[in-house]
């Protein structure tokens, strides 16, 4: 392993997750691996074009924490953003329609499986760039605080982000500022096939985020209970006092960095004892278990679930497939505003 | 009407739209304790607070993300860099994410920010400090890019910039800033994009240009008319939207045209109007396109070699004989 073990800071009962319970985060996990897993199947079979970005390994990071936000909040993600399309809410047709091009996708389908977005959700997109959403989560953040709504913006980031300057530049003036902004950084330990200890000789990324002023905390993002409770209390802490806070979720990614990243080209960067390690950490596995032990679900309800979700997603790719591309028409529409 | 300074203008059209609109600020570099290194933005902090007028380190990314994020979460900021070449550092946050935010997702979502700042070249500053760039901006889909060359077109079309709900790259000449003209006072003036307007008429051949290039181009008409050749000057005031209709209505008049820019002349605007009347008015020409731009280098310090790296009145003129010749 590459990563550093995690010490979770004790929960604070007071703030335990109340409207969303554990149950509710494992099915929105759960979601988002088959649905992952059913966007590789159909990039395989062509449907799908461009990269493909899954965020197997990493769903507690999105199911632990977008699911407490309220409205008026707003996420800003990487191109790995399937999973916080699905977290906000967007219906998983209209995410499926847009990673197949057609003109009913979250983005009309002029944006593809990087640019997912649903403002009407409070998501304002998945950014191709590494490092991209971090400078434009400073002035989301000061137009939350600017308006005095007592909102929040979370904006996630990867390792790699932490070596653009633009990253530094946003943290820097988000301290200085003091902007309501939870910055999560999934940590899963490789940008593309570069580890952290090779891309930085201080791999500290607390201490880089505290370097700018802001409250720097460390979770373990295998483990969802502490994501959640972690989540709860850092959100609850930027509503209060209106500072942002820089949470590192160290996490790992169970597949490559993208579809072309197979697992042949892994071998280059990582070893099959070190994925088989931390696939043994599964978190939707964890939270199953979890959930199963403490008695909160059953082995009848699960598979209720996986059901749910298995029509979710068939109904999703007939919604995908019988939608209509975009007309030819609407090529040059949207390059400006209207109006 | 009131005489003030192409810079006074400028702070004019940002005060007035702060007034109007409680969703408009500014930031940048100095702009608001130091009253702003040309003092565009003097006096604004005191009048509208720390809050609407925000002070910003030196960094050009954050500045540029600022503006992006905010403007994409409903508010209309005015991104000010202290000169266009300082946001070269923030190249990715201007094309990548502010100019492509409305097209990638089908509209769902704007980004009516404003980036302005000193442009241009001049005054010895060489070469990081003395160049234009406008090109690139006009090249890249969903930007407006907009260079006012009187103090009442700055007013004007900052206005409309502030308004419009696309990003607008707004570049002020530095060696306007002290220029002074006629001004409206009424805080419904504005000037619309798109609308090239005639500075001279005349009958001979057309000299475009814009921004400072347009003083070049009337000291330069002025001085071809004691050899009877009567020019007509087009400021474009935008290059996006272009104001392909006035140019060619003038060129049907003419026959004959000149295009000036400040910045270098390989791939620049200029090559994409001569372009573009090769295109849509090729029968119209009596003679070839001729373009007068910036030498192909990075600016020099010595003053011989700047003034030769500038496009000037009498390149201008040069290229006028040419075409009449």
């Amino acid at each position: 392993m590459t990563q550093q073990a995690v010490a979770v800071p004790p929960n604070e009962p007071e703030v335990r997750s109340r409207a969303f319970d554990l149950p509710r985060m494992y099915e929105l996990m759960l979601l988002i691996r088959r649905f992952e897993e059913s966007l590789y199947r159909k990039y395989r079979e062509g449907k799908i074009g461009g990269y493909l970005h899954r965020y197997d390994g990493q769903e507690a990071l999105v199911a632990g924490v977008v699911p407490l936000l309220e409205p008026g909040d707003l996420v800003l993600s990487t191109y790995r953003d399937h999973a916080h399309a699905l977290a906000v809410g967007t219906p998983p047709g209209e995410i499926m329609a847009e990673l197949m091009g057609r003109a009913t996708g979250c983005a009309g389908g002029k944006g593809g499986s990087m640019h997912l977005i649903d403002p009407s959700r409070g998501f304002l997109g998945g950014d191709g760039i590494v490092g991209g959403p971090v400078p434009v989560s400073v002035g989301v953040g000061f137009a939350l605080k600017y308006r005095a709504e007592q909102r929040i913006c979370v904006c996630y980031f990867g390792d790699g982000a932490m070596n653009q300057g633009g990253v530094h530049e946003a943290l820097n003036m988000a301290g200085l500022y003091s902007l309501p902004i939870l910055f999560i950084l999934e940590n899963n330990g490789y940008a593309m096939g570069t580890a952290v200890h090779r891309s930085t000789a201080q791999p500290d990324m607390l201490l880089k985020a505290r370097a700018h002023g802001v409250d720097a905390r460390r979770v373990d993002g295998m483990d969802p209970i502490a994501v959640l409770e972690q989540a709860e209390t850092a959100l609850e802490e930027i509503r209060r006092t209106g500072a942002p806070i820089f949470m590192e979720m160290t996490c790992y990614r169970f597949v490559g960095h993208g579809v072309a990243d197979n697992a042949q080209q892994q071998q280059f960067y990582r070893s099959t004892e070190e994925i088989e390690e931390w696939k043994s950490r599964d978190p939707v596995e964890a939270l199953k278990n979890h959930l199963l032990g403490s008695g909160d679900l059953d082995t009848e309800r699960i598979e209720a679930m996986e059901r749910t979700i298995a029509d979710q997603i068939t109904a999703a790719i007939e919604f995908a497939e019988s939608s209509p591309a975009p007309l030819p028409d609407t090529l040059y529409e949207h390059v400006f505003a209207k109006g | 009407m009131a005489l003030m300074r192409y810079s006074e203008a400028l702070r004019m059209a940002m005060a007035e739209e702060m007034e109007r609109d409680p969703d408009v600020f500014i930031c940048g570099e100095e702009v608001g304790q130091y009253q702003g290194t040309f003092r565009v933005t003097e006096g604004l902090m005191e009048r509208f607070g720390p809050m609407r007028v925000v002070d910003t380190p030196i960094s050009e990314i954050g500045i540029a993300g600022l503006a992006t994020g905010a403007a994409m979460a409903g508010l209309r900021p005015i991104a000010e860099f202290m000169t266009w070449s300082f946001a070269l550092s923030a190249m990715d946050q201007i094309i990548n994410h502010a100019a492509k935010i409305t097209y990638m997702s089908s509209g769902r979502i704007t980004c009516p920010a404003v980036f302005r700042g000193p442009a241009g070249t001049g005054n010895q500053l060489s070469a990081q400090h003395s160049q234009s760039l406008e090109s690139w901006y006009a090249h890249t889909p969903g930007l407006k890019v907009v260079l006012p060359y009187t103090p009442a077109d700055a007013k004007g079309l900052l206005k409309t910039a502030i308004r419009d709900d696309s990003p607008v790259i707004f570049m002020e000449h530095a060696g306007l800033y002290a220029n002074r003209g006629e001004v409206p006072e009424d805080p419904d003036f504005t000037v619309p994009f798109g609308e090239a307007v005639i500075r001279k008429p005349g009958t001979d051949v057309t000299i475009i240009g814009y921004s400072l290039m347009v003083r070049k181009c009337l000291t330069a008409a002025e001085a071809l008319e004691s050899e009877g050749i009567s020019c007509e000057v087009i400021d474009l005031r935008t290059l996006t939207p272009l104001d392909m209709e006035t140019i060619l209505s003038s060129v049907a008049r003419t026959h004959r045209v000149v295009v000036t820019q400040e910045e270098w002349r390989n791939v620049g605007i200029a090559a994409e109007i001569a372009a573009r009347l090769a295109d849509e008015a090729f029968d119209e020409l009596d003679a070839p396109i001729l373009r007068v731009g910036g030498a192909d280098v990075p600016m020099p310090y010595a003053r011989e070699l700047e003034r030769a790296a500038i496009p000037n009145e009498d390149h201008i003129i040069e290229a006028v004989r040419q075409v009449t010749r």
